[in-house]
């Protein structure tokens, strides 16, 4: 008889209160005796048996009440396996905390009550499940007591349940009658449901074979750190295993580099492993010298991932303020973060209904859609459905540093090829330093931005501010967004993804034009904050003055002056996502100029402008 | 198709991913410092932080936040441990807090659990550590259930439950603006027996007072307390001799001893899976205060 490791399972659980599915977990703790007594004594009412849902809420706030509200981990364990469990809340409103639970489970357990059956909760969570990859569901069908072990009863939920489960093409969805309260079918198998000859819950947890399925072909070694000895200078480069097998002498590629070499030394952390399999962490030295950084990766020679500039993926968003086309976020995904932005949002599945709304504005707290992200630099990314470390990723908003949204990859796509080596470009100082050049053309370089609605005024200001610089001898330039359409980003059209890169490409301009001792003169509408503050930061780290003028007009006052007939055109329908019609506009909201149109003159703005650049 | 070889098992998995932790904090953050407090769960968090960057050295230094009501036995371990392995330590104490007027004892001899908050966060302050390595595991404790693996702390070290990132899959999001810092917890998902399965199994050794040994102890409400300068008999109580082991290391006058007979760690083991009650609660005194006190101590930014 062969001797089995103890193993790790992990699993989510989905359900509302109203399911029992805190009653369901009690259960299971209580039965394996993974309770202890003292934590068992908390939740005791006097007198009586444990109230079982009472045991797995964790903070004051949702015991008071009496919801669940975020992730809690649980732990049990039988002579075979050890379990952690996400217990995750139910209700629309934390499908966030939901994702989150699933993310990291083999196995989901869905709670339906045996009087209500299937419905949109369920629904839900077995779409969430399902997208997570998670290929074990168990549907518990909770509460038969109440229905007295009704055959029938039992036999229309399953119906429903398998239903849904061939429509999500879940491979391997099993029904189980149970009651979480008295504990038939939970530990062990009850004879109140002779009808069913299916294993107890946590026979099944014992059973189900979640390591048969890790893909042993394709090497994925992420690099997540670099080291160096001291003595030698070897290179050892650690991470953790996301696919395939790796030991000493197996060729492997290191991308996006695309180097072949060997594995020359391995260290599993286990001295009998001579092997490593997906999961563990380790450290591989490379027989040679390559330069290999975090966020590189080591995989087999055949069926690399693409060098991805392009990602379609389903986001689940994560936080209050919307995700619309145009912004940009960072984006971690395996060891490597690089910059993304939303090029298009394409459909948007509504949490309450489950219904599906195509090309939404914008994704809000708890949404899951499917949009288009284009990435500053490459991703190694494939799709999540052939390997869950490969295919997830999330989205950091950069100025709160929150994590944002959480994306699964469906195709990864390589966009404009350019040669790689991009990060051993240097800036190349000039032999002449800013100082001795500015003193010389006894001018001081800057940039101004003119920010603002459509037909605001900016252009009519700026040409103004540039007017009055030149004649005071002052080098100037008024950086027209419509003239670098026409050649630098005559590539680019109107998508929001091609704005954000529009308004990019203006402000590296402009900083040149600073940085050569001119003061660059923008006048573009810039409606994002978050651009607008890149383009600030960009400017910040050359240290170069950067002036943010906001032409504040009212947009009744706007669209009054029309002067090229747009807004008329946006209101027909004609053209879409114009700001101040039908795209939003965000106002800065540490200008060092605010100009208000109604109230300040053109030449009196000016003044202001260039009292900013002598400062 | 997959080979009994192939197969990984629980300890192997809960390693792998704790070294992944490590790894991921030192690649992302500045300072990172690890908390050690000579207890099983940080002797168990510096094999694992060790073996991450083995055979290098240690990337970051050990800090152990003293309230000078220890076990002179976890002292002595503490320093031949760190100093055989070559690691920097560096010793906050409350005792100095207390005398600088950052914190004021209730009365001398009271338990320093609390007091200790604000020295851990002083010295995180003084050397600007921008991450805290800590050996908390999520089956300690129900406020511990819902933690983060990275729990992010504003700029006075507070931790509030509400507002914990999200922290979707194993993408660790370790962003944060200057003056703040993260604790981040790679045995979150470990239970009490695996933490002793890992001692086993990488055969560490322990400060002595994990095993069996006579002591003398005062029974007072229900727990063992050793008798030291700050514990003596009061009235109506007596001190025995008894053969005890401990838990926890902790302060040594809340932290209580259990009766025991092992003397080594299949001994120990065998005893904890027997037992019904959980380690804080068995031996620590401090968490019977309220139903929520350990969600109020982590708040205002306890380990």
């Amino acid at each position: 008889m062969s001797v089995r490791k103890r193993e790790l399972l992990r699993l989510a659980t989905a359900g509302s209160v109203d399911d029992g599915k805190s009653t369901l977990i009690g259960r299971l703790l209580v039965d394996t005796r993974s309770l202890l007594a003292d934590h068992l004594e908390d939740v005791t009412r006097n007198g009586g048996g444990p109230d079982l849902a009472a045991i797995t809420d964790g903070l004051r706030a949702e015991r008071e009440q009496g919801i669940t509200i975020d992730v809690a981990y649980r732990f049990f364990a039988t002579a075979r396996r050890s379990f952690i469990l996400a217990d995750t809340p139910g209700h629309e409103r934390y499908t966030r905390n939901m994702f989150t639970g699933a993310s990291t489970s083999d196995v989901a357990v869905v709670l339906v009550d045996a009087r209500t059956g299937v419905v949109t909760q369920t629904r839900r969570h077995a779409q969430i499940s399902s997208l997570l990859g998670i290929r074990h569901i168990v549907v518990c069908v909770n509460k038969m007591d109440l229905v007295d072990w009704d055959e029938a009863r039992f036999g229309a939920v399953e119906r429903q349940a398998r239903e849904l489960g061939e429509r999500l093409e879940i491979r391997d969805l099993v029904v189980i009658p149970i009651s979480a309260l008295y504990g038939d079918n939970v530990a062990t198998r009850s004879p109140a449901a002779p009808f069913y000859d299916g294993p107890s819950l946590l026979e099944y947890l014992e059973e189900v074979d979640i390591q048969a399925e890790r893909d042993l072909e394709r090497l994925r070694l992420p690099i997540q750190w670099v080291g160096r000895a001291h003595d030698d200078g070897a290179r050892l480069y650690a991470g953790r295993v996301a696919a395939g097998t790796i030991r000493v002498g197996d060729p492997v590629t290191l991308l996006p580099a695309g180097a072949a070499t060997t594995v020359s030394a391995l260290d599993t952390l286990d001295p009998d492993a001579a092997e490593a399999v997906p999961g563990l962490s380790v450290t591989v030295q490379v027989a040679d010298q390559l330069d290999v950084g975090r966020g590189d990766m080591l995989v087999s020679a055949h069926d690399p991932p693409p060098a991805a500039r392009e990602l379609d993926c389903t986001i689940c968003w994560m936080t209050e303020e919307p995700l619309r086309p145009g912004r940009r976020y960072a984006l971690k995904h395996t060891t490597r973060t690089v910059r993304a932005t939303v090029q298009a949002i394409h459909e948007r599945t509504s949490s309450e209904t489950l219904e599906k709304e195509l090309d939404p504005a914008a994704l809000e707290l708890n949404d899951i859609g499917t949009a288009t992200l284009r990435t500053s630099s490459v991703v190694l990314a494939e799709p999540y459905a052939r390997n869950r470390v490969m295919g997830a990723f999330i989205l950091i908003d950069e100025h709160s540093n929150d994590t944002v949204g959480a994306g699964i990859v469906t195709r990864a796509r390589v966009v404009h090829p350019k040669p790689e080596g991009r990060r051993d470009v240097t800036w190349h100082p000039s032999a002449l330093d800013r100082k001795e050049r500015w003193a010389a053309l006894r001018q001081r370089g800057a940039t101004v931005l003119l920010t603002g609605l459509p037909a605001s005024g900016k252009s009519t200001i700026a040409a103004a501010l540039e007017r009055r610089l030149v004649d005071a001898g002052q080098s100037a330039y008024l950086l027209d967004g419509d003239n670098i359409r026409l050649g630098l980003s005559d590539d680019l059209g109107f998508s929001p993804g091609d704005r954000a890169e529009h308004i990019r490409r203006v402000g590296q301009v402009a900083r040149l034009f600073a940085d050569s001792g001119a003061v660059a003169v923008l006048s573009l509408i810039s409606p994002h904050a978050a651009d607008r503050d890149d383009m600030r930061r960009a400017h910040q780290e050359a240290d170069l003055p950067f002036i943010e003028v906001y032409v504040d007009t009212p947009v009744q006052e706007c669209e009054r002056r029309d002067p090229k007939g747009l807004y008329a055109r946006a209101r027909a329908g004609e053209i879409k996502s114009f700001t101040g019609v039908d795209a939003p506009y965000e106002p800065p909201s540490c200008a060092e100029v605010h100009v208000r149109t109604a109230q300040t003159g053109i030449e009196e703005a000016v003044d202001e402008i260039l009292r900013q650049l002598r400062r | 198709m997959s080979s009994p070889a192939h197969r990984v098992s629980q300890l192997r998995a809960l390693e792998a991913e704790a070294v992944f932790v490590v790894r991921e904090v030192v690649a992302e953050l500045s300072r990172p410092v690890l908390l050690f407090s000579g207890g099983k769960d940080s002797i168990a968090l510096l094999r694992v932080a060790e073996k991450a960057f083995a055979p290098l050295p240690l990337p970051f230094p050990i800090l152990h936040v003293d309230t000078g009501h220890n076990f002179p036995e976890v002292i002595e371990f503490r320093d031949r441990r760190i100093r055989e392995a070559g690691h920097r330590l560096i010793v906050a104490t409350v005792q100095r807090s207390i005398d600088t007027g950052r914190v004021a004892e209730d009365r001398p001899g009271a338990s320093r659990n609390r007091l200790q908050t604000v020295t851990l966060l002083d010295a995180l302050e003084a050397y600007g550590f921008d991450a805290a390595f800590g050996g908390a595991r999520r089956d300690e404790e129900r406020a511990r259930a819902k933690e983060r693996v990275f729990s992010f702390r504003d700029e006075f070290g507070h931790w509030e439950p509400r507002a914990q990132r999200v922290e979707p899959w194993t993408l660790y999001n370790a962003r944060i603006r200057r003056g703040e810092h993260i604790r981040v917890f790679p045995l979150s998902n470990w239970t009490e027996l695996d933490v002793w399965r890992y001692i086993e199994t990488e055969r560490l050794e322990l400060p002595s007072i994990y095993f069996a040994h006579p002591r003398r102890v005062i029974e007072r409400d229900g727990i063992l307390l050793a008798e030291s300068d700050w514990i003596t008999a009061r009235d109506g109580e007596r001190v025995e001799e008894a053969v005890v082991r401990y838990r926890t290391v902790g302060d040594l006058t809340v932290t209580g001893a259990v009766r025991s007979r092992a003397g080594d760690i299949p001994g120990v083991m065998r005893e904890i899976a027997a037992s019904r009650v959980s380690e804080r609660g068995e031996t620590r005194a401090d968490d019977r205060v309220s139903d929520a006190a350990m969600e109020d101590r982590k708040r205002e930014g306890y380990f």
